[in-house]
């Protein structure tokens, strides 16, 4: 253990502006979602309706899980927050832990570190602190943003409680993951993976019979859901992700006593003695593949869960005010329709973080020195650039592609018309493609502009994933919400088609993408 | 490109580059001869990476003008590419790759290698293509960029530190190499630090030092300009070689004599010595280090 604070200081110097920036963000997103919805419902029957409209709705209860006090005001003003917050709590710490863990054994530098006066379990130890701490401080922070904004203190505490903890199981499940693969990029595929299987499994647990179903259980955004902030504040439920983190810890330190510096559990396997990476080109797939062929599977996967139980939604309703106030909202369109235009919309949201991901390769590419290897051969920028963004829009147009025809596939086969609801969807998906191609072209400009604030991509579509979420919530001015790509993506199925937007956002993307890669052809290389 | 430069695969004058407020390089002259190997010395951070980046049109220059085998190095990059191969000083490999992955793609992407050649390099440089790059030491990875290069069929290779991470017997193959490719008539241009390789190898050198190159030549040449070093065992002190012009630094510990000489105090020193009852004499031309030594002492308050 000698050593770990100067690493715990390394670590907090480092993250010196991400860690804030994500503690305080998401520590006013709920406050202001707190404050919001106060407004949102002015009297207990409007807010017991609304409550009961989600609990009765299997979407809603998939996406978000039940209200379990309709009466509640704090219950209802963090559904939104509390499994999906959760999630991205989880998301957030595990970036954080395989960051200073194996990101840093793979880059070679605790190797510079571990010879001086460090233990060996040191540098994980002092991720775990940096990042459970950073947990604890996010719990304290978003309660005390529910607790200004108004509501008893004893839930905003819970709900405090539930997303520390949230952090903190994922940091632990992060710190084995960090132990078992070799790569950084492997790492967090695992702990991302390890958040999707545990936001999946309890959408399938609340939906059962039993309140909630056994898989909830099983699953750690489930265990911070059963807290239950503001519905009865359930101390006690605590004590299972603090179990699980206790037992976690311990594997991981004892992964880590058994293994060599760089080294993972799975051994290394030999690669084959002659090459059949053809160009550029094959070198983007061979370095993508993964990336997007994990995507595709869980687009198609997403797709057929929410097309399966979109015909639920009307059914469902069993007040007829609340029936009617949906068809008002959704004009001569069905409940269904609004549903599926719903998720087709946060799906296509969704893939700007694959566009992103994908595009920015260009700069972990860079970084790495690899691009000097391959631009000092014939290969030109130009070409070695398009390699990529060919993954970045191409790659998500196909995912979105497969999105819609995933949720066709489902949807039709519940509703018995297969042959129809397919085309009608995949049409429909077709209209989130123009909102990508924006997102990627946002990271090329960076890239070509401004290298060193690539990651700052991420930054922006969170931003404008929340505002469109939260915005009107929060009464934003419209020249604010139409800052969003998304935002002028066409509403379908069952809205219009604007084809000049389309066209506009068309155009944007093309500008960005040729400006970026005008300025890329002409900038130093940076590593 | 006219005729009379063309026997220059690197001409280069006036160079200059800025890093934000920092100016790495400052009015850099570099010329290399076709068919010759030319070895760019100078100590870590001098600007000789900086200066293959620009030759490679990786960088864009600030200042001054270059051609390289008579092209534009930044407006004519994918053409020039077709001619060099190149080594970087940090080479990194992508992780996942087999090293003869990563040099059949460098291979490919230059137009393809003569697989009885690229078998050849491997051997010489007991390389295992079947590893992952993930697990080559520095070493190896260095080696996997040289067999790419080698393997290459290119007029001009720019290798930067290219022995860094290798172990002498390695060192030893890697001169065979670059033999080779001086008898095919291929141009070298070579950075180092290491002097002993730039002795052994090199038809000229360049001294680069802050950014500009400080002495160019056949290594006879710049030796002309410094001391030979001499010692002996002598039987009593040698007389009056304090007063001898050409002779410097004159030392004597207990029986052991050495001195620093100029061409033209060589013969009175070898007088003095002679009648001094000398027992042993050794003397050797200046190595790069002393070279090199005398480059940065002469100099070395300057910025």
């Amino acid at each position: 253990m000698t050593g770990t604070w100067p690493l715990v200081r390394l670590a907090l110097r480092r993250d010196r502006v991400l860690l804030p920036a994500w503690i305080i963000g998401l520590s006013l997103m709920v406050a202001s979602s707190v404050a919001a919805t106060r407004d949102l419902y002015p009297t207990q029957e409007s807010l017991t309706s609304a409550a009961e409209t989600i609990n009765a709705t299997a979407a809603l209860v998939a996406l978000y899980g039940k209200v379990y006090d309709p009466t509640s005001l704090g219950a209802i003003s963090l559904i939104k927050l509390t499994a999906f917050g959760a999630a991205i709590v989880g998301i957030v710490f595990i970036f954080i832990v395989i960051r200073h863990t194996r990101a840093e054994e793979e880059s070679g530098r605790l190797e510079l570190v571990g010879a001086g006066a460090v233990g060996r379990a040191a540098p994980l130890t002092a991720a775990l602190i940096v990042s459970m701490g950073a947990s604890l401080a996010l719990g304290v922070l978003a309660a005390l943003g529910i607790g200004a904004a108004g509501l008893a203190w004893s839930g905003a505490f819970a709900f405090g409680v539930s997303w520390a903890l949230a952090g903190i199981v994922f940091s632990a499940i992060a710190a084995v993951a960090a132990q078992v693969m070799t790569s950084a990029r492997a790492a967090i595929g695992v702990g991302v993976a390890a958040v999707g299987a545990a936001y999946a499994l309890r959408a399938v647990g609340d939906l059962g019979a039993a309140d909630p179903g056994w898989l909830s259980w099983l699953s750690p955004v489930g265990w911070s859901q059963q807290i239950r902030p503001f519905a009865g504040d359930r101390w006690s439920i605590a004590l299972i992700p603090i179990v699980a983190t206790a037992v976690l810890v311990p594997i991981a330190y004892s992964l880590r006593a058994r293994r060599d510096l760089g080294s993972g559990l799975v051994p290394e396997r030999a690669g084959p003695a002659q090459g059949a990476i053809g160009g550029v080109m094959g070198l983007a797939w061979r370095l993508q593949r993964g990336l997007f062929i994990a995507w595709a599977l869980g687009s198609a996967l997403m797709g057929m869960v929410l097309g399966s139980v979109a015909h639920t939604i009307a059914g469902l309703l069993n007040s007829p005010q609340m029936a009617a106030f949906f068809e008002a909202l959704g004009g001569s369109q069905g409940l269904t329709t609004m549903f599926l235009a719903a998720e087709i919309g946060i799906l296509g949201s969704l893939v700007g973080a694959y566009a992103i991901a994908a595009a920015s390769r260009l700069r972990s590419e860079e970084t790495a020195g690899h691009v000097e290897l391959l631009v000092s051969t014939p290969a030109s920028r130009l070409r070695w650039a398009t390699s990529h963004l060919v993954f970045a829009c191409v790659g998500s147009a196909i995912i979105i592609l497969i999105t819609g025809t995933a949720i066709g596939i489902a949807h039709g086969l519940a509703i018995g018309d297969v042959g129809g609801q397919v085309p009608r969807l995949f049409a429909a998906s077709a209209g989130q493609i123009p909102a990508a191609l924006v997102i990627a072209g946002i990271v090329m400009l960076l890239f070509g502009v401004a290298p060193r604030l690539v990651v700052g991509a991420w930054g922006l579509l969170v931003a404008f994933i929340v505002v469109g979420e939260f915005g009107s919530l929060w009464q934003l001015p419209q020249w604010v919400l139409d800052l969003s790509p998304f935002a002028h993506s066409p509403r379908l199925p069952g809205g219009d088609v604007e084809p000049g937007q389309l066209a506009l956002l068309t155009g944007i993307a093309a500008v960005l993408l040729a400006v970026g890669l005008a300025t890329w052809r002409r900038r130093d290389l940076r590593p | 490109m006219n005729s009379a430069s063309s026997d220059l695969v690197i001409d280069a004058r006036g160079l200059v580059k800025n890093f934000g407020h920092t100016q790495v390089l400052k009015g850099l002259d570099l010329q290399v001869m076709r068919g010759e190997v030319h070895a760019f010395l100078g100590p870590n951070g001098a600007g000789k990476t900086t200066t293959l980046r620009l030759l490679l049109g990786l960088l864009r220059s600030d200042g001054g003008s270059m051609s390289v085998l008579g092209l534009d190095p930044w407006s004519q990059a994918a053409d020039l590419h077709r001619r060099l191969a190149y080594v970087p000083g940090d080479v990194a490999l992508w992780p996942g790759l087999s090293g003869g992955e990563v040099i059949d793609l460098l291979g490919r992407l230059h137009g393809g290698i003569d697989p009885a050649r690229r078998t050849e390099l491997l051997e010489r440089f007991e390389l295992d293509p079947t590893k992952k790059a993930r697990t080559y030491s520095k070493g190896n990875r260095q080696k996997v960029a040289l067999v790419a290069a080698l393997a290459t069929d290119a007029e001009l290779y720019l290798l930067d530190e290219p022995t860094a991470g290798l172990d002498p017997l390695m060192e030893a193959q890697f001169k065979e190499c670059v033999e080779q490719l001086r008898d095919d008539g291929r141009s070298v241009l070579l950075s180092s630090h290491i002097l002993s390789e730039a002795e052994v190898l090199s038809d000229r050198v360049s001294i680069i030092r802050d950014g500009s190159v400080v002495e160019t030549g056949t290594l006879a040449q710049l030796r002309h300009l410094t001391r030979t070093t001499m010692s002996a065992t002598v039987a009593r002190p040698p007389e009056g070689v304090e007063t001898l012009t050409g002779v410097y630094e004159a030392k004597l510990d207990g029986d052991r004599f050495t001195a620093q000489v100029d061409a033209h105090g060589v013969a009175p020193l070898l007088a003095a010595l002679s009648s001094a009852g000398a027992t042993a004499l050794v003397s050797h031309p200046p190595t790069l280090e002393e070279l090199f030594l005398s480059h940065y002492s002469e100099t070395g308050g300057a910025p």
